[in-house]
């Protein structure tokens, strides 16, 4: 996302990036980002939570607003909850098993359309 | 509390423990292209981008490898209908409730509050976890770049996952 923001950005349009991976966004360096200690795949806060969404929203806006140094992150200070639970469990690489076995449980990247369910694909393909 | 998860260390363990060469994540460390903010908060027009794999239903998914296609998504209507597909993290809280990827719900009634001017009429939801950060940049990045710069908008948020 940050390299699509960059691409934006040169053709003239203002980005905001939100994001959960401070690392990854630090690397691909795009001009203005908010992040929010959350884990993967929350990046826009957490399920069911509306409020907690849109105070996320607001201050990552509010960032966009303040930052004038292009490369900037700003913390918006939202977390997951009071623990580090959901980190140590995000920090484990799950490859090495307690029997001493490798597992390998990253899903297979198929190329083929992965519909949610099998609804989907069928609306999809009276779509089409 | 720990500091926040350093996934590009996490992925290098990974892949070392598996005996995989490193993944080679994107990397641009010259200052960034740098487009000024002209409006107030208030009457800035806001379009979003996603790319935790939103598409809606009746719409062809994405699939997994590479896909750098994007779908355009109406934003006038509850996230109800929208889907996601991705490999690289967990689906479930996604599935049910999309606006922690893609948060369409929330910025419409942001722009109830009067806190942002608008929200563009179409989002564009895209897949993350493109291995190729050339085919990011050379597929993807342009097609994003055409679709919003037919929208009149004045800030893109973008959404990774």
């Amino acid at each position: 996302m940050s390299l699509v923001a960059r691409a934006l950005e040169a053709a003239g349009v203002p980005t905001l990036c939100l994001t959960s991976a401070y690392s990854i966004t630090e690397s691909a360096n795009p001009p203005r980002a908010a992040f929010s200690d959350l884990p993967l795949g929350n990046t826009a806060g957490r399920p069911h939570e509306p409020e907690f969404q849109r105070e996320l929203l607001r201050r990552a806006f509010t960032a966009a607003e303040d930052i004038d140094v292009p490369g900037t992150i700003i913390d918006t200070g939202m977390r997951w909850d009071a623990g580090d639970a959901w980190k140590r469990r995000a920090t484990s690489t799950g490859v090495s098993r307690d029997d001493g076995g490798e597992i390998d449980d990253r899903r297979q990247r198929l190329d083929i359309p992965q519909y949610q369910d099998e609804a989907d694909r069928k609306a999809a393909e009276a779509a089409y | 509390m720990l500091p926040p998860v350093d996934y590009i260390e996490l992925t290098r363990a990974t892949y070392d423990e598996l005996g995989y060469a490193p993944y080679r994540w994107a990397n641009r460390p010259d200052q960034p292209p740098w487009t000024p903010l002209t409006k107030k908060l208030t009457d800035t027009t806001v379009a979003l981008v996603g790319s935790g794999g939103a598409y809606q239903r009746g719409q062809v998914a994405f699939h997994w490898r590479d896909d750098t296609g994007i779908r355009l998504i109406p934003t006038d209507q509850p996230a109800a209908d929208i889907r996601v597909t991705h490999f690289a993290y967990d689906l479930e809280p996604a599935r049910e409730d999309p606006n922690i990827v893609f948060p369409v719900d929330r910025l419409r009634e942001l722009v109830d509050e009067g806190v942002i001017g608008g929200l563009a009429p179409t989002a564009v939801g895209c897949m993350g976890g493109i291995y190729s950060v050339r085919r990011a940049e050379e597929e993807l990045a342009p097609a994003i770049v055409t679709e919003v710069m037919s929208m009149e908008v004045d800030l893109v948020l973008l959404v990774p996952v």
